[in-house]
């Protein structure tokens, strides 16, 4: 099919071709569209992704782009199921009787891909090194739990110490996690990529690591071509349950969604991510039971910034009210094409403690919406304003969520363009958003907890809505000091249902995955944040 | 001629300075951080930021980092990005071999094809093919390129199964010719459509009855005569086409998916990698000027009377 024979003549029949746009195609050709994939070894899989913003350090990634390649090459204590269970990757078992100090058994015999054993020291030494203020780490305050993150992240200066005096190894496969307070959900957090443990090799030069990782993997590390792709092989010494059940893997880089799916479908590539809006009326019918459709843990909301002119002090009637007055269904169907599932609680399904809220504040009401509109007192000026990237894709369904506020309840609602995802985080940092922005998260691990603390404390960083509530806060600490997991959940629970008579956001729709794969693999599942299980997948031929 | 030249050279030097001000400044002023939206939606640590900041350089006044960047510069140093932390000048010679191949397919494709469909054009002005020919171009001047593409692609790619719809990470050259016939198709119908008038002009000039009357053989007197006299208007546009290529294509390398200079300033951009867009902007800054001066050299070398001193 290629050649430059074939190729010379495109180039003569070009413009005539071009001249004679509409003279009709010739058949279509079906037949041998299996893998033809150039440069791409037997047995391999293929996907779109991108390259990761950073070098590949587990602790300095927190794109999806970059964690794709980190969960492939390292591994930690645990996972998660597509349920959003726990299962025991590294780790043998993780155990607390107190919720304060943890116990960590590994699994004997773990090695990493440069033969060195995964050893207790490996995972202290590495969890030492992100934390380290020092080292300037992305995700290092994922480690303030652990007692001892002061002196090695203070606020401010030098830190104090390497170490932090939390961990503490038993054995060679044993080590202690003592925490500064009690966290009932702890084990859950472990199971986030920046947990995983670094080799000796690591220390020795870690600006070259971050180019050629070695890790403790279902997969090693091959080659990091930049911008055009990256190959990992299957680790054949895995002992871990999620071993790759293809012989390896190419992350490959395309410049849109568009030109990904034209390789998808011309089977040059095996697996697509996301399907791009021009392509997402046809692409169930391009790809039949190939295509993929499944949520996952992330909800999309607009975040009231309670600093504002319109929400300071406002009554959460009124936000109930707005809510009530967007049409989720319609939105959702026609002008998200169903890349999104209307939401009815504050936590996505697929975290442990999602719930039903037994309310109608997610229900499409005009008639109510503006009577508690009004009951609430109305905003200043009739006037509320989105904030949104430009950059993101997100004009369409911002604009249409408007007009549906303002015909249901006659509140005047425009959309507030920032021109792109930059600028739109500083207007929140620094509180200049008008009235509300479009926020999204993704769980980080699968638990009501992540969608409630990390987002509505009033001191979480990532409330950036300013939301400060004493009776939730003091919700959210019943939760933090509950004696179990299960109670915690629970009490996060009976939180969940306080927020909801605050409204410190109007949650919208849950995310999609919407995306597909090619004839030449099998066996693509999703999991709890919408992310292939590369190593599940299968090749046919 | 060499005193011209050297003349020339010099004068890029504040056109350079210039620009690369220009450039930076522009960066410099645009809204939103960088380095803090590496982190996204997540948590931020401040003082993180700010030592990230510190190590990069980025605290400084506009000046100071400016300063830093020409003095770096001159030692061969492009900068670093700021989330990958890979130096610049590996980003653009990855890129620009890539533009380099695509921009010179495209342009050949636009000088031949061009050039002779103008001549053919020309030389019967008024007559059916003239008529064709100005319809054809009219269509592919008024057709956005990324229609064209995408045409392109539904017919070679999906159709006739000629190519394959994306050019592959390794950029052969036989995958490049559609892209390159795309890329120059705007171009081609301008070069086309200045070639067929000037040829139709001078068609008519005194010089071209003096070398009828002499008796000439009809090759010489189109070959030489007529298409030196034509092509000074038609080297002007493809001197700064040439530049304009180089300068990389975004639509064109994002629907085939070529990872060339495009898309290499687009991904910058976005990413607010001010040093990554400086220094492919000084690139494509050089290579226009250096083009602007090879044309200028080129009319002394088409029409005799021109002379440089």
């Amino acid at each position: 099919m290629r050649g430059a024979k074939s190729a010379k003549w495109v180039a003569g029949a070009a413009i005539i071709a071009l001249a004679a746009t509409a003279c009709g195609g010739g058949d279509s050709d079906d037949s041998s569209k299996a893998s033809k994939e150039k440069g791409k070894p037997a047995g391999y899989v293929s996907i779109d992704v991108g390259e990761p913003q950073k070098p590949l350090i587990p602790a300095d990634t927190n794109e999806s782009l970059g964690s794709y390649v980190i969960q492939s090459i390292f591994t930690q204590l645990l996972d998660f199921d597509a349920d959003g269970n726990i299962v025991y990757t590294n780790a043998e078992s993780v155990k607390s009787t107190d919720n304060k100090t943890w116990t960590v058994k590994l699994k004997a015999g773990w090695k990493f891909h440069d033969g060195t054993p995964v050893t207790s020291e490996s995972y202290i030494k590495a969890w030492n090194w992100y934390a380290n203020v020092k080292n300037a780490q992305q995700n290092a305050f994922w480690f303030e739990d652990i007692k001892g993150y002061e002196d090695v992240h203070p606020e401010k200066g030098d830190p104090k110490a390497t170490e932090m005096s939390g961990l503490k190894a038993v054995d060679d496969t044993t080590f202690t996690i003592e925490l500064n307070k009690p966290v009932p959900y702890y084990e859950y957090k472990l199971g986030y990529t920046t947990f995983a443990p670094l080799p000796e090799v690591f220390y020795k030069d870690t600006k070259a690591f971050g180019q050629a990782p070695v890790g403790n993997g279902p997969y090693v590390f091959e080659k990091w071509d930049h911008k055009k792709l990256i190959q990992v092989k299957a680790n054949p010494d895995y002992q871990g349950p999620n071993k790759a059940k293809n012989k390896g893997v190419l992350f490959k880089n395309y410049a849109t969604v568009e030109a990904a799916y034209q390789d998808l479908l011309s089977g040059n590539l095996d697996m697509i991510r996301q399907v791009g809006p021009k392509d997402l009326p046809k692409y169930k019918a391009d790809l039949g039971d190939r295509a993929i459709d499944e949520p996952y843990a992330a909800i999309q909301s607009l975040v009231p910034t309670f600093y504002s002119k319109t929400f300071k002090d406002i009554d959460p009637k009124v936000l109930q009210g707005l809510s009530m007055g967007i049409d989720r269904d319609t939105i959702t169907k026609t002008v998200l094409n169903g890349t999104r599932k209307p939401a009815t609680s504050f936590t996505p399904p697929g975290v442990a403690g999602n719930q039903d809220l037994g309310t109608d504040v997610f229900k499409f009401d005009p008639a109510k919406a503006k009577q508690l509109v009004k009951e609430g007192g109305g905003v200043p000026e009739n006037k509320i304003w989105i904030q949104y990237n430009a950059d993101g894709g997100h004009k369409e369904w911002v604009t249409a969520v408007c007009e549906s506020i303002r015909n249901s309840t006659g509140v005047d609602c425009v959309p507030d363009a920032k021109p792109d995802f930059q600028t739109d985080l500083e207007a929140r940092d620094n509180d200049q958003v008008k009235s509300m922005y479009r926020g999204g998260w993704v769980a980080d691990y699968p638990l009501n907890v992540n969608f409630m603390r990390e987002l509505y404390g009033s001191t979480a960083e990532a409330n950036n809505g300013r939301f400060s509530d004493k009776e939730v806060d003091a919700a959210f600490k019943k939760g933090d000091n509950a004696a179990s997991l299960d109670e915690s959940i629970k009490a996060y629970q009976d939180a969940e249902k306080l927020v909801l008579e605050k409204m410190p956001a109007i949650p919208l729709w849950e995310y999609k995955t919407n995306g597909g794969y090619s004839k030449s693999v099998d066996n693509v599942t999703t999991d709890f944040h919408g992310d292939y299980n590369i190593t599940e997948v299968t090749v046919t031929k | 001629m060499g005193r011209y030249v050297a003349r020339r050279l010099l004068q890029m030097i504040p056109v350079f300075l210039g620009s690369t001000l220009l450039v930076f400044a522009m960066m410099y002023a645009l809204p939103g951080d960088p380095v803090r939206a590496l982190a996204g939606e997540q948590a931020v640590d401040p003082t993180q930021i700010a030592e990230m900041k510190k190590e990069l350089g980025l605290d400084l006044p506009l000046w100071h980092q400016y300063w830093n960047y020409l003095v770096n510069l001159f030692q061969g140093d492009f900068g670093t990005q700021i989330a990958s932390g890979r130096p610049v000048a590996d980003i653009i010679s990855e890129a620009f071999p890539i533009t380099v191949r695509l921009a010179l397919f495209a342009f050949i494709f636009t000088v031949v094809v061009g050039i002779s469909m103008g001549v053919f054009a020309g030389l019967k002005a008024d007559t059916l093919r003239d008529r064709g020919l100005l319809v054809l171009t009219l269509l592919l001047i008024s057709v956005p390129s990324f229609v064209l593409g995408f045409l392109g692609q539904y017919f070679f790619a999906f159709q006739l199964g000629w190519v394959d719809p994306n050019v592959s990470m390794e950029a052969n050259a036989d995958e490049l010719i559609l892209p390159a016939v795309v890329l120059g198709s705007l171009s081609l119908a301008y070069v086309a459509r200045l070639t067929r008038t000037s040829v139709a002009e001078n068609l008519r000039s005194d010089y071209m009855r003096t070398a009828v009357a002499k008796g000439l053989p009809r090759r010489r007197i189109i070959g030489v005569h007529l298409m030196r006299n034509s092509m000074i208007p038609v080297v002007t546009f493809l001197g700064t086409d040439l530049g304009a290529l180089l300068g990389g294509a975004v639509v064109t390398e994002g629907i085939f998916n070529v990872k060339g200079v495009g898309s290499a300033v687009f991904d910058a951009l976005r990413h607010r990698e001010g040093a990554t867009v400086v220094g492919i902007v000084t690139l494509i800054v050089i290579v226009y000027l250096v083009a602007s001066l090879v044309v200028d050299l080129l009319y002394a070398v088409l029409d005799p009377r021109i002379r440089y001193a």
